[in-house]
């Protein structure tokens, strides 16, 4: 009776996590009769009663209050759907997409076409998992000309570091710009050798991110690279 | 954003870079491996970065086409595997695959990489039939070039099963390797803004004006083709044949 697992453990799809009812099940995990199992692969996460599990890897589930970097991929009567790296698509309605006054009937490809990048924010995820998105937020914006990259959604947090600490410690060093989407796809714009540096950089993070001391080693590594980068072209 | 992308591109390109930080003209790492099939009488797997591939070759006895009643049959099929890449449906094959099949087959059958006479049993009545198939596993651009070499590759690998005169044994093989006279191989050069690139990822294949497949052998061409939209000059078609024969002695040394 009781817990069966400890805290911050390696569990496996199946494994029983507490027995008994005094412990409630959360994300990942879920209540056979008196067991809690887990239906992820992760990292246990015992908080009083609750028990959870940090997935290793996975889609992204959508989630209401997300930042997320979405592709059109159909623009409909009255709006646009989007890719967002999801096994369910978002969808952005017209009156959430600008304050502008757009006619009815008006082409919307204007605004947003086929195979743009935007910056959304997800305002409610329905128990069907319709996703509905919107522009009207600080920072929300189309994501003009630069690369897309892929990174796993469960490492989103490493990416970004304390307070944005770690992204901006790229941002700095590579002088690119950088948007890291909830969902994992994360937009890039710099000059070509800086923004090698940074993808790099964050596929680095991505890997390295269960290891302790990854901020120190970023630093050493972004001054390593960077040295590299300055050194070709005082030679050029 | 396919305009966005294609200008980004090209950015990298004036500096001399890639997206992945190769250079214009340089192949993502290439493995080639033999034999990976027990039921085929050769097979291969290639990679190409991310890019991969199994080809296989069966081998028969059947009648031979009319207008070529002394020589062995030859066949190359391709499968896209919906598996592969978010582009590929099931069904019958694409015009993609059929393209593809069908360059691959031309390099083969145009340089006369295989002496189909020796492949002949009894004129007009029995030839041996040499079906290479190749389907791929992971599709992320360079397709056309990957598919080639892993035929030859295949090809290479392939032993003749025994045959009795009446009967075929696919469990016995032969020690015979099929009878190869070259082995041709396929480098397409693709052309964006006025660059010139190799072996493109998914995403820059996505974004190319035109392409130019060039096969040949010991520096000599034996087929082209060309393909997407933009029309290419005269001088756009030298130097990119003069490029796809510098590369292919690079990838022949792969085999």
């Amino acid at each position: 009776m009781g817990l069966l697992v400890n805290d911050k453990q390696i569990v496996i799809p199946g494994e029983d996590l507490a027995s008994g009812m005094d412990f409630l099940p959360s994300h990942g995990t879920f209540r056979d009769g008196e067991h809690i199992v887990a239906a992820k692969l992760g990292i246990s996460s015992v908080d009083n009663r609750i028990i959870r599990i940090i997935p290793l890897s996975g889609k992204y589930m959508p989630k209401a209050g997300d930042n997320i970097v979405g592709r059109v991929v159909d623009v409909t009567i009255n709006g646009w759907r989007l890719d967002i790296n999801s096994a369910y698509s978002a969808m952005l309605s017209v009156k959430d997409a600008t304050s502008e006054f757009i006619a009815r009937g008006a082409d919307l490809t204007k605004y947003f076409n086929f195979g743009d990048y935007i910056l959304t924010g997800i305002i409610n995820v329905t128990s069907q998992n319709l996703v509905d998105v919107s522009m009207k937020g600080p920072g929300l914006r189309q994501l003009g000309e630069g690369r897309i990259i892929h990174v796993n959604p469960y490492k989103v947090p490493r990416i970004i570091g304390k307070q944005g600490s770690m992204v901006t410690m790229v941002k700095d060093a590579t002088s690119c710009r950088i948007t890291v989407g909830q969902n994992g796809v994360v937009w890039i714009q710099g000059l070509p050798e800086d923004e090698l540096v940074a993808v790099d950089a964050i596929r680095k993070i991505e890997q390295e991110s269960h290891i302790p001391g990854l901020t120190e080693r970023m630093k050493e590594y972004l001054d390593r690279r960077k040295r590299k980068v300055d050194s070709n072209e005082n030679k050029a | 954003m396919r305009n966005d992308e294609r200008s980004h591109l090209i950015k990298f390109l004036e500096k001399g870079l890639r997206f992945d930080g190769r250079k214009l003209d340089e192949f993502r790492p290439i493995t080639v491996e033999y034999g990976v099939s027990k039921n085929a009488e050769g097979s291969s797997r290639v990679k190409f970065g991310d890019t991969e591939l199994f080809a296989g070759v069966k081998m028969s006895v059947e009648k031979p086409y009319p207008d070529t009643p002394g020589q062995g049959n030859l066949m190359v099929g391709v499968e896209l595997s919906p598996m592969s890449s978010p582009d590929f449906e099931t069904g019958p094959p694409s015009p993609v695959a059929v393209e593809l099949a069908r360059v691959v087959d031309r390099g083969i059958r145009e340089s006369k990489a295989i002496d189909t006479q020796k492949l002949c049993l009894t004129v007009g009545e029995k030839v041996w039939m040499v079906a290479i198939d190749i389907v791929t596993v992971n599709a992320d651009g360079g397709l056309i070039d990957a598919s080639a070499l892993a035929a030859l590759a295949a090809i290479k690998d392939a032993k003749f099963p025994s045959y009795d005169g009446l009967k075929l044994d696919y469990n016995n093989h032969t020690d015979e390797p099929l009878p190869i006279l070259k082995r041709p191989i396929a480098v397409t050069v693709y052309k964006v803004g006025r660059h010139f690139i190799i072996d493109p990822t998914g995403e820059e294949e996505e974004v190319v004006d035109a392409r130019l497949t060039v096969t040949s052998f010991d520096g000599k061409l034996c087929a082209l083709q060309k393909g997407d939209l933009t029309p290419l000059s005269l001088e756009d078609v030298e130097s990119m044949v003069s490029l796809g024969l510098m590369k292919a002695k690079e990838l022949a040394r792969h085999l």
